[in-house]
């Protein structure tokens, strides 16, 4: 595809528009962390300062939440990326009776609105009377991650060159030594990419989780409830621009890893 | 021979005929994958569903407010009532008006980011889509909270550039408008659509991105000028894109039920009600039932989505 090198102005204008649409919010969330004022959301600051950095930096409730968003991402991670690769492996270039069925199975999840993933496995709970536990949590997370990671590892699969495979069966190697010499090192980046969003995706979620975590308090539910009834602003902001900062690594480390591989193309 | 390019010696034993197996039987070795995934998602997910599904048939003892496992068609009666029907006529027009602005928002992006962005300046352009698409929902929508308080940012800049006659003519409009922009539906759509842009930039470039530049040439050659071009080729090429991108912003607007809790009116929306019904009433079968209203409105979407092409654009 060719591209001009001009755009027209008009084109210029809407575009980096709709970007600082995106951006300035963000901008705005890390400004107010410095703000002095504590009462309201006044604009613009009164003062800066940075003692609330201190003052969060001491709130057991706020690292309790951070610990358990942790936990949760990790397990619901470490579960998706063996499904997901799973499911590329097989679905990658197979292919089968149903194996549209299988790939809409798997984008369903977050293709329905979180309330139905949410109140689907609520009732599943309260219909086996399984109580809630930090289980119900990653079960929920698990199950929607594991499409990141397929998406990943299917858009890489499909870049391998299968001759590769067909040398190393070719020289010897048995199907295990493949995947492990040939197949892993090579999927190696994207499941990681996967992985990351993964976690960024399990480590923010909040709209299932309110279904599934009883009276548990992840760092999402921690947040929600300051924003439904705010009494601690100058806290909540800093741990706003935590948030921001914790997940724009991983984001940023799974675009670098990915970068070469095509978007997912049927 | 160089040693570190001998190959692993082949071995045997019970792995080595493992291996075999599978790879003379590709069957076999589908059915070893899969498995996994989709007992997960066999017994998990669609268990679930159908648990859903099992409950909105399911009614609540008036008297002990447990759940009686008896067939009963009462939850969806109750649906049809004027209130329910008020809130999923409110939910579907609400996505419906976030879909059609993110679409003309995120259309020059598009355009820009796939035919003229180049290099560096495309992988910026891509990366400044993609970070708030993935970074923290809760804080973005905090953001908001900031941006469109009445003492934030918003009214500020109206009273600065002495357009405060023009947010108040905003505020005062009926149904739309509020007290403040936090407490309104016009600030519960700006957050919508602020939300779900990102879902409908990348599909659009993705299918802008695909049209052979030939075609436009080719357009141009012919006598068509840029908007003319822009109608007859651009637009249809582009719309599996658009209809990708709006099964994203139409099905995340129907879900949510925090952005109209924490910024609009007390107006409810189809999220709020099914959360409220399992949550503060403990009333989950008619929870469920509401639940299957979404579901049914964005089968419909999808039906017609996928007549439009839109999943060769995912």
């Amino acid at each position: 595809m060719r591209s001009s090198p001009t755009a027209p102005w008009g084109l210029k204008v809407a575009a980096w528009g709709a970007i600082a649409f995106l951006h300035i919010p963000l901008a705005l969330i890390i400004l107010y962390a410095f703000s002095a004022e504590d009462k309201s959301y006044v604009f613009p600051p009164p003062a800066l300062t940075t003692q609330w950095f201190g003052v969060a930096w001491q709130r057991e409730d706020v690292w309790a939440a951070i610990r358990l968003s942790f936990e949760v991402a990790a397990w619901s991670t470490a579960i998706a990326v063996v499904l997901g690769a799973l499911a590329a492996a097989a679905l990658a270039r197979a292919s089968f009776f149903g194996r549209d069925a299988i790939s809409l199975l798997l984008i369903l999840p977050i293709a329905l609105p979180g309330v139905v993933t949410g109140i689907a496995l609520r009732s599943a709970y309260g219909t086996l009377e399984i109580p809630f536990s930090f289980w119900t949590i990653v079960i929920g997370h698990a199950t929607f991650c594991v499409v990141v990671v397929f998406n990943n590892a299917v858009a890489r699969l499909r870049r391998l060159n299968p001759n590769l495979i067909e040398a190393s069966m070719d020289l010897g190697a048995d199907g295990f030594q493949t995947v492990r010499h040939i197949i892993l090192p090579q999927l190696g980046s994207a499941l990681l990419a996967g992985a990351l969003l993964a976690f960024a995706l399990s480590f923010d979620e909040v709209i299932v989780t309110t279904f599934t975590a009883g009276q548990q308090t992840t760092l999402p539910i921690w947040m929600l409830q300051e924003l439904i009834r705010p009494r601690q602003r100058p806290v909540t902001n800093v741990v706003a621009v935590v948030i921001i900062a914790l997940t724009f690594i991983p984001i940023l480390a799974a675009y670098w890893l990915t970068r070469a591989d095509e978007p997912v193309h049927r | 021979m160089n040693p570190s390019l001998a190959l692993p010696a082949p071995r045997g034993g019970a792995l080595r005929r493992l291996s075999d197996l599978l790879y003379a039987r590709r069957s076999l070795l589908l059915l070893a994958l899969l498995a996994p995934p989709l007992l997960w998602f066999g017994v998990i997910y669609l268990g679930s569903l159908f648990a859903l599904l099992a409950n909105a048939f399911f009614g609540l003892d008036d008297f002990t407010g447990q759940v009686v496992r008896e067939f009963t068609l009462k939850n969806f009666v109750e649906l049809g009532s004027p209130a329910n029907r008020d809130v999923v006529i409110r939910s579907v027009t609400m996505a419906v008006a976030v879909t059609l602005a993110c679409t003309v928002i995120a259309f020059p992006l598009a355009y820009y980011m796939a035919r003229h962005a180049t290099g560096a300046l495309k992988a910026l352009l891509y990366i400044a889509v993609m970070l708030p698409l993935w970074s923290s929902y809760l804080v973005r929508l905090y953001a908001w909270k900031l941006l469109l308080a009445r003492e934030g940012a918003i009214s500020w800049l109206a009273k600065e550039l002495h357009l405060v006659w023009l947010l108040e003519a905003v505020l005062s409009l009926p149904s739309i408008g509020g007290p403040s922009l936090s407490f309104s539906a016009i600030g519960t759509f700006v957050v919508f659509v602020y939300m779900w842009l990102p879902f409908m930039i990348l599909p659009i470039q993705a299918a802008i991105e695909r049209i052979p530049g030939s075609f436009l040439e080719a357009s141009s050659d012919l006598g068509a000028g840029p908007v003319l071009t822009f109608r007859r080729v651009v637009l249809p090429l582009a719309l599996p894109g658009v209809a990708a991108g709006s099964i994203f912003t139409f099905s995340l607007t129907l879900g949510d039920y925090i952005i109209p809790q924490v910024i609009g009116d007390s107006t409810r929306y189809i999220g709020q009600v099914v959360y409220m019904q399992q949550g503060v009433a403990g009333n989950v079968p008619f929870a469920a039932a509401f639940s299957l209203v979404p579901i049914v409105v964005i089968g419909v979407y999808l039906y017609l989505a996928k007549r439009m092409g839109a999943f060769d654009a995912l």
